[in-house]
């Protein structure tokens, strides 16, 4: 046997033998995702043994070297081990955006005693992040942001507004763009990482057009930030944000519902039987489905060999959100009057009307298709222009 | 596998597109147009073909053949679509060939060598009404003297009166719309009671009208099993989509090209008009959907050559995306192009034809979209 083989073998022996059977069924909603956090609840003593499993041997983050927390997976075993995962149904032990976005840009700009640190936190899931970009008057034009922080010294003091800040009320600290220099747009942002429990920081839910509340405003009023809470250099913060939204295009772009190239149709026969031009529309989204997802895992195989164009995950986000509408729009078609249900025990308290309507924000958050597609036309295909 | 082409690939790949490039470019697709060339194309390019090993890709190398796979012709599809390069290359070299992989020794004895050489063209008779309908053949074949005799019809058959044999698929057994039933025959083109009428088709290329009027064979002439021919035709189909619609991702991305070429050099309003918001949108999700062909297209030629068992259902989306992706290259190309890209004198239009062409080949994208349906469960 090759080493990758017995890499899949001896991963699938631990899998079979750490997971519990409880986590092989796919999570019943957002509330049974396992989130990790200060003040995180199990809903299940599986989800916790599992938890715990995965972070004694280094797979909520398999990728990451071992001093911070990960199992210092190569790619190919990382990939692996998804696949054997997959086969076998696991769910993802743990849910973060520590996971997603920061880890990867500390693991870039970070220093050696903020990966320990930081990431370690995040590989146990001790601490839940969310992400200070977006404010009132900053959206596609991001950059244009103006929460600021006044040095003063040892730390500065942190003044201003954050917007679609997701989960802010649940998360324990926040990874936030402030800017540290008004005369200078670009390179006079910095990145830093505080406490939601720091005096001053205070958040409230925006309710949703889906009626549930996943994102919050953020206000800061006098936040006090000690300065080795900085990552990367002072007024150097656009080129982690830049790197990080790399990162958040990819997710977002991986949502396509259950992650693989299972058809939704199948499920749905009876209505579909009598339906031909529905039909016909499932059949032209599942053409592009599993397009997307060979698309993905090119694309991936290219990134990691560095052949894929710096630009290339702009595109990626803005294909694999567009679908994801699409798929949801095909649900509630073939969901009929039932998937209407707002609250009914019958529609699952509304849930595929919900995620409906949450997921026509995937095209507008992380970066707007319109936003996604000047820049592949501008870095990819070179087009003329401002 | 990683979908990632590996050296060998990109070598082969590199040599293809210098040899289309120089060999076969535009400029030699117009010229055998213009001629009104009773075959389509160049028996001398087919012949350069074999020289620089194309021709034997698929074949095995016990028979003397290179036994590369699908990514590897698929590798020089792109570069003929990216050209227009007229060749027998799909029909012969991948189709046919790959029926002929599952024939007796004695067959393949008789039909490699003179592909090898670029000697040999090679069409293939399975369509009998104007959509691919494979299981609804109705052509017989009635058992007579050690053989069989023939008697149906048969069109699209692209390069069929410039073939030596053709293969032809007929009812041995059954009723038209089973799968059972069915069996392939080589055919020899001077063989008593074959009839052909060739026609030409909008991309120039020309196809035949084949009718088979008790057609006398051999059961040497039996390609495969008798009765059994549907699992032959099944690969010697899924070979024929995939490799079209890699020709596709080459007509799509050489449309592609042109136009963004196009858009980065024609001046209007004082301006080029690449720099115009609703031009660069519409280019950048063309290149999206042409990626995406690209993916799904590998996707499905490393499947056939693992011998997955999902092949069959990343072929049928390979061929139905491909479609898609590539007549949005070309109606974007021409509408991009704006009043020159309706001229004859302008490339853009040769794709616009070779697209459509393509995309009836072996099935359509609706066709292919409604097995990727039946596949998953509806």
């Amino acid at each position: 046997m090759s080493d990758l083989e017995t890499f899949r073998a001896e991963a699938r022996a631990w899998l079979e033998e750490n997971c519990p059977a409880e986590m092989r069924t796919p999570a019943k909603g957002d509330d049974d995702v396992c989130w990790g956090g200060r003040n995180f609840v199990f809903q299940s003593e599986a989800q916790k043994l599992w938890l715990e499993a995965c972070v004694a041997k280094g797979y909520t983050v398999p990728d990451w070297p071992k001093a911070y927390g990960g199992a210092g997976l190569s790619p190919q075993e990382t990939k692996i081990l998804r696949q054997e995962m997959a086969k076998l149904g696991c769910r993802s032990p743990l849910n973060s955006f520590g996971i997603w976005m920061l880890g990867p840009a500390l693991l870039k700009f970070g220093t050696e005693e903020q990966k320990v640190h930081y990431m370690g936190q995040i590989a146990r899931g001790e601490i839940r992040w969310c992400q200070g970009y977006s404010e009132p008057g900053s959206g596609s034009d991001l950059v244009s942001m103006q929460t600021f922080g006044e040095d003063k010294g040892d730390h500065w003091v942190v003044n201003g507004q954050k917007i679609w800040t997701s989960y802010a009320d649940k998360a324990d600290w926040i990874f936030c763009l402030v800017r540290t220099d008004k005369a200078n747009k670009y390179h006079g942002i910095s990145f830093l990482l505080f406490d939601m429990e720091t005096a001053g920081v205070s958040t409230k839910p925006i309710k949703l057009i889906s009626g549930n509340s996943p994102f919050c405003e953020t206000f800061f009023d006098n936040v006090v930030v000690p300065k080795d809470q900085l990552v990367g250099e002072i007024n150097r913060g656009w080129d982690v944000a830049k790197y990080l939204l790399g990162h958040e295009r990819e997710m977002i772009s991986g949502m396509g519902g259950d992650g693989g190239v299972t058809s939704i149709g199948a499920a749905m026969k009876a209505v579909l039987a009598e339906e031909p031009v529905l039909r016909a529309q499932m059949a032209l989204f599942d053409v592009d489905n599993l397009t997307f997802r060979a698309h993905g895992e090119r694309f991936m195989d290219e990134w990691k060999t560095g052949k894929a164009h710096p630009a290339y995950s702009n595109l990626m986000k803005y294909v694999g959100t567009e679908l994801n509408k699409k798929r949801n729009e095909l649900v509630m078609s073939i969901g009929g009057s039932q998937a209407l249900e707002w609250e009914s025990e019958r529609a699952n308290g509304g849930s595929k009307a919900r995620n409906w309507l949450r997921t026509k924000a995937n095209s507008i958050e992380g970066g707007t298709s319109e936003v996604m597609l000047n820049v592949v036309s501008k870095r990819i295909l070179e087009m003329p222009g401002a | 596998m990683a979908m990632t082409l590996n050296d060998d690939q990109n070598m082969l790949r590199d040599s293809a597109r210098d040899f289309m490039a120089s060999e076969a470019p535009v400029t030699h697709f117009r010229k055998f147009r213009d001629m009104g060339c009773k075959d389509g194309f160049s028996h001398g390019l087919w012949k350069q073909f074999a020289e620089m090993g194309f021709t034997g890709i698929l074949i095995p190398e016990a028979d003397g053949g290179m036994g590369m796979g699908q990514i590897e012709a698929g590798i020089v599809l792109e570069e003929i679509g990216r050209n227009l390069s007229p060749s027998p290359f799909l029909t012969t070299s991948v189709a046919a060939v790959e029926a002929l992989k599952l024939a007796d020794k004695a067959m393949r004895d008789r039909w490699f060598p003179g592909i090898l050489a670029g000697e040999t063209v090679i069409g293939i008779a399975i369509e009998e009404g104007v959509k691919h309908r494979p299981e609804k053949i109705a052509c017989v074949a009635t058992r007579s003297g050690n053989g069989f005799k023939l008697t149906g019809q048969k069109q699209f058959v692209v390069q069929g009166a410039s073939s030596d044999m053709l293969i032809v698929a007929a009812r041995t057994a059954g009723a038209a719309g089973e799968t059972d039933g069915l069996t392939l025959f080589a055919v020899d083109k001077d063989a008593a009671g074959l009839s052909m009428e060739a026609t030409r088709l909008v991309d120039s290329a020309v196809a035949a009208h084949v009718k088979l009027d008790g057609v006398q064979v051999d059961a040497d002439a039996i390609i495969g099993e008798v009765d059994g021919g549907w699992s032959v035709l099944s690969k010697m189909l899924d070979a024929g989509r995939v490799g079209a619609a890699a020709e596709m991702v080459g007509v799509g991305t050489g449309a592609m090209d042109l136009t963004f070429d196009y858009l980065k050099t024609r001046k209007q309003f004082d301006r080029v008009i690449g720099e115009f918001q609703a031009l660069q949108h519409r280019a950048a999700h063309l290149y999206g959907e042409m990626e995406g062909a690209r993916s799904i297209v590998l996707k499905a030629q490393s499947l056939i050559d693992e011998g997955h068992a999902k092949a069959e259902l990343y072929v049928a989306a390979a061929k139905a995306k491909a479609g898609l992706a590539c007549n949005l290259a070309v109606r974007e190309g021409v509408q991009m192009h704006g009043g020159i890209g309706m001229t004859d004198e302008y490339d853009i239009g040769l794709y616009m034809k070779r697209d459509r062409g393509l995309n009836e080949f072996f099935g359509d994208t609706y066709y292919h979209a409604d097995r990727v349906a039946t596949m998953n469960g509806y």
